[in-house]
């Protein structure tokens, strides 16, 4: 046997009952949870964490946050139903909501346990919120904290808790295995590790896949060296929704896509500046856009009731998209006359102390727009700021709702048989489960729900595991078959590498960067990137689906040069199939539900009547084959 | 921004196994380079593939030699702006120096307890099998209660 090395993986097979895909905020709750009921089930059960990155920086909170979204205190759980509700244009899965809603600020007290920072209001600093201690509120749902640690923290106790053995870091799943015997059950998981010539498949009872939501998969803004500047993490690349919708899972809502209205070019968070600070936001010609025309959405023949209360994300970025296209742009953030304002009432010493949480809240969670102003010489105080719609993203846990369809909760009344067919936060295929940005129509979720859902979602497999006690899971694929599939690349460069002198340039193989570039500019010109200002039809989606079609053929030929290269073959793999599943919704729902975020130009009306519905798909492996269908969405929670 | 090493900084985790750069980076971006080869810069990082960088700055605060800087993204930022931060045990320094030389410096509290010794299941109770099937409980039994009269169906 020839010695391992590059294109001669060590093959590693390994069998468990329960294996966590991802080691972001879902997985480190799933973490914290798993142990615990695995000891009280007295069951010797095998469990494993791989994450492709490493833990303390891994996910959408490597660089820290400065707020916890989601905690809920003195409010009651029904009432951020109904703020996710209006925020998601009226079709949520409102248990899924609710369950997060009322176990969510447990985790949060966990986070302070662990020694989180949260800022709490004068006269209760130091006071503990499990002691009653009063959060500073940015909004009613959102709390401050002092959060550049904040993954750190977190996955030091999910360490601890699941145990250094039981984690490995830097593999990255390729794929998930359906059983050999029962198809609509999962078994395995196969991928390979970024550093070392090795390839792991595991056979398991149950799985969480939790790798976050897809970024990239729009042409960015930015292309030269700022490609890399998304808002959502750019590592994140639909590993979730790709794997799960190819081993047949159904999903939902992926039409649904988040398009933040952010600083220009540095992507750096405005909540606070609305929020905290009550800065508004003025068009080039220095109008008060958002009063001066806040009525274009109480156009009922269009947005039908959703512009008459307090309007949700999309429909104020529509005002904003408005002034942009009709030439009354830029959009600015009036800082200084907020500060100002705030100033009039304030210390020269409050005022100093305000301007430092002005910028703490973007070195905790998005420092380059740190870099933008000390690039552009801009200070708050003095200069407004630019702000403007992003490229696309797809996730499930923040303000977006696409994701995976799973099984509910089963005490709450109302809820209709067929939403908690199985163990809850299982997907349509028996034994594999999801959280956070994988848990689609439920958007709103932000860190802590993502941590809950995973909490939620661990409790449920142990109890899979138990009730399977004597299943025997069985690879629908061999090892040699996967093994071949997943190192493909590897192979593709080494046989043709000498065919040519530019080892970019060979008509026998296409580098995983030009794949990528091709799947942005599709994206971007035909599913309402930037390119179109978020517009669309059913004949521009016709061409996609085409060239979708071809990209995934020649996904085929893509080239690693090194595991590094691998690494990013998969990861663009994984991002076309998310796209095409939003491609594909996005073409079923004949109606414009996210104005905004986009628009569906040939039927430019939210349509209640026809649509107030989920739209859940589910995707054939082998025939490559999508079938779409409504299913009815039910009110839960009184309005 | 995409990162960059200083050469006279990096000592390239003296010759370990894995270089905290290269451990730490959540897109597999800073890369040893062990003879040199890559860069004309033997046992020193550098950053593979910076237009992928989210400057998230994970290799900045934790190389030990501070040897990672921010140099941002060329073609959106002017030059001559730096962010850089101090990351202790318990708050970060850092240290914004804008276009015009402006300076400004902020410290923040990271955490309130010791490096290492969050413990997860400190004063917790134990999970109990017989809860397993009600959806009230997760094992810490911290539910937060609602008001049942805020459903449609109310029971
Ligand atoms: C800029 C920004 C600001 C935000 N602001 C806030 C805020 O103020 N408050 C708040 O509460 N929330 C905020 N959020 C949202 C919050 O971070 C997310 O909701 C949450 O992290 C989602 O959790 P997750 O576990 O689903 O995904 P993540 O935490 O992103 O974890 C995904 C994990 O999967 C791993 N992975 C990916 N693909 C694979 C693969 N194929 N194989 C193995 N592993 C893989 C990744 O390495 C990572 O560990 C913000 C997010 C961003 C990016
Ligand atoms: S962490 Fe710092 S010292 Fe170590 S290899 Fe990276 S740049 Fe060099
Ligand atoms: S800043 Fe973040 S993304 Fe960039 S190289 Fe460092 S760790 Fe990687």
């Amino acid at each position: 046997m020839a010695e391992y090395g590059f294109g001669n993986p060590e093959v590693i097979e390994e069998e468990l009952d329960i294996l966590i895909i991802g080691g972001g905020m879902a997985a480190c709750g799933a973490a914290f949870e798993v142990g615990q009921w695995a000891k009280a089930s007295g069951k010797d059960l095998k469990i494993k964490l791989v994450d492709k990155a490493a833990l303390s920086r891994s996910g959408a909170v490597a660089q820290g946050l400065s707020a916890i979204n989601t905690y809920i205190g003195d409010n009651d759980p029904a009432d951020y139903v109904r703020y996710v509700r209006n925020d998601l244009m009226g079709i949520i899965r409102e248990d899924l909501v609710y369950d997060v809603g009322r176990h969510v600020d447990d985790s949060v007290h966990n986070f302070e346990d662990w020694g989180l920072p949260i800022w709490k209001q004068p006269g209760d600093e130091g006071k503990s919120l499990r002691a009653g201690g009063k959060p500073v509120r940015s909004g009613r749902w959102q709390i401050m904290i002092n959060g550049e640690s904040y993954k750190w923290i977190v996955a030091e106790a999910a360490k601890k808790a699941l145990g250094m053995d039981r984690i490995q870091e830097r593999t990255f799943i390729v794929r998930l295995i359906n059983d050999k015997n029962d198809p609509t059950r999962i078994a395995g998981a196969a991928g390979f590790s970024v550093r070392e010539h090795k390839l792991y498949i595991y056979k398991f009872k149950a799985c969480l896949v939790v790798c976050g939501g897809a970024v990239n998969v729009f042409r960015p803004r930015s292309v030269g060296e700022g490609t890399g500047r998304a808002w959502y993490p750019v590592w994140n690349a639909g590993s979730t929704y790709s794997m799960a919708a190819e081993a047949g899972a159904e999903m939902t809502m992926m039409e649904n896509r988040f398009v933040p209205a952010r600083f220009k070019d540095g992507y750096g968070p405005v909540g606070a500046w609305f929020l905290l600070f009550k800065a508004k936001v003025m068009n080039g010609l220095g109008e008060d856009y958002s009063t001066l025309r806040a009525d274009i959405i109480k156009d009922q023949k269009r947005f039908g009731k959703y512009g008459m209360g307090v309007p949700g994300t999309c429909l104020r970025n529509h005002i904003m998209l408005e002034e942009m296209i009709n030439g009354r742009g830029p959009i600015f953030m009036d800082t200084p006359t907020a500060l100002k304002k705030l100033a009039e009432k304030m210390t020269p010493k409050e005022v100093k102390h305000l301007e430092a949480e002005a910028w703490e809240d973007f070195l905790d969670m998005t420092i380059s727009q740190c870099g933008m102003w000390a690039g552009e010489n801009i200070e708050p105080e003095k200069q407004p700021s630019e702000i403007m719609p992003t490229e696309p993203y797809l996730l499930g846990s923040h303000s977006g709702c696409a994701g995976i369809w799973v099984s509910g909760p089963t005490d709450i009344p109302g809820v209709p048989k067929e939403w908690s067919w199985g163990y809850r936060s299982m997907t349509t295929v028996k034994g594999l489960f999801t959280s956070g940005d994988g848990v689609g129509a439920s958007g709103h979720k932000f860190s802590s729900g993502s941590f809950t859902e995973g909490r939620i979602a661990a409790k449920a497999m142990v109890k899979y595991c138990l009730d399977h006690k004597d299943l025997k899971p069985e690879l629908q694929r061999g090892a040699a078959e996967l093994a071949d599939e997943i190192y493909k690349p590897v192979k593709n460069y080494l046989q043709h590498k000498d065919y040519t002198t530019d080892i970019d340039i060979n008509p026998h193989f296409i580098s995983p960067k030009m794949l990528q570039f091709r799947l942005q500019k599709i994206m971007d010109e035909y599913v309402a990137g930037v390119a179109t200002y978020y517009r669309t039809n059913a004949k521009m989606l016709e061409v996609a689906e085409g060239k979708l079609e071809m990209l995934k053929e020649d996904s085929l030929k893509m080239r690693a040069k090194d595991l590094h290269e691998l690494l990013r073959a998969w990861e663009n793999f994984h991002r076309i199939m998310a796209a095409e599943a939003h491609m594909k919704h996005i073409q079923f729902r004949t109606e414009t539900r996210y104005p905004g975020f986009y628009y569906r130009m040939d039927h430019n009306y939210i349509d209640d009547e026809n649509w107030k519905c989920f739209t859940n798909s589910t995707y054939d492996r082998n025939t490559h084959k999508w079938s779409l269908k409504k299913v009815p969405y039910v009110q839960l929670i009184k309005d | 921004m995409p990162t960059y090493v200083r050469t006279e900084k990096c000592d390239g985790c003296k010759g370990q196994d894995k270089t905290a750069c290269m451990y730490i980076c959540p897109h597999d971006l800073m890369l040893l380079d062990k003879d040199g080869s890559l860069t004309g810069h033997a046992m020193k990082a550098f950053n593979q593939e910076p237009e992928q960088c989210w400057e998230c700055y994970s290799c900045v605060k934790i190389c030990p030699q501070n040897a990672i800087e921010v140099r941002h993204y060329a073609d959106v930022v002017p030059m001559g702006a730096q962010v850089q931060p101090l990351r202790g045990s318990d708050s970060i320094m850092w240290t914004i120096r804008f276009r015009n030389g402006t300076l400004k410096r902020f410290k923040f509290p990271i955490r309130t307890t010791a490096e290492g010794s969050a413990d997860p299941y400190g004063g917790k109770p134990d999970a109990n099998l017989a809860d397993i099937d009600d959806p009230l409980v997760l094992f810490t039994k911290d539910l937060h209660k609602g008001d049942a009269s805020q459903f449609v169906h109310s029971k």
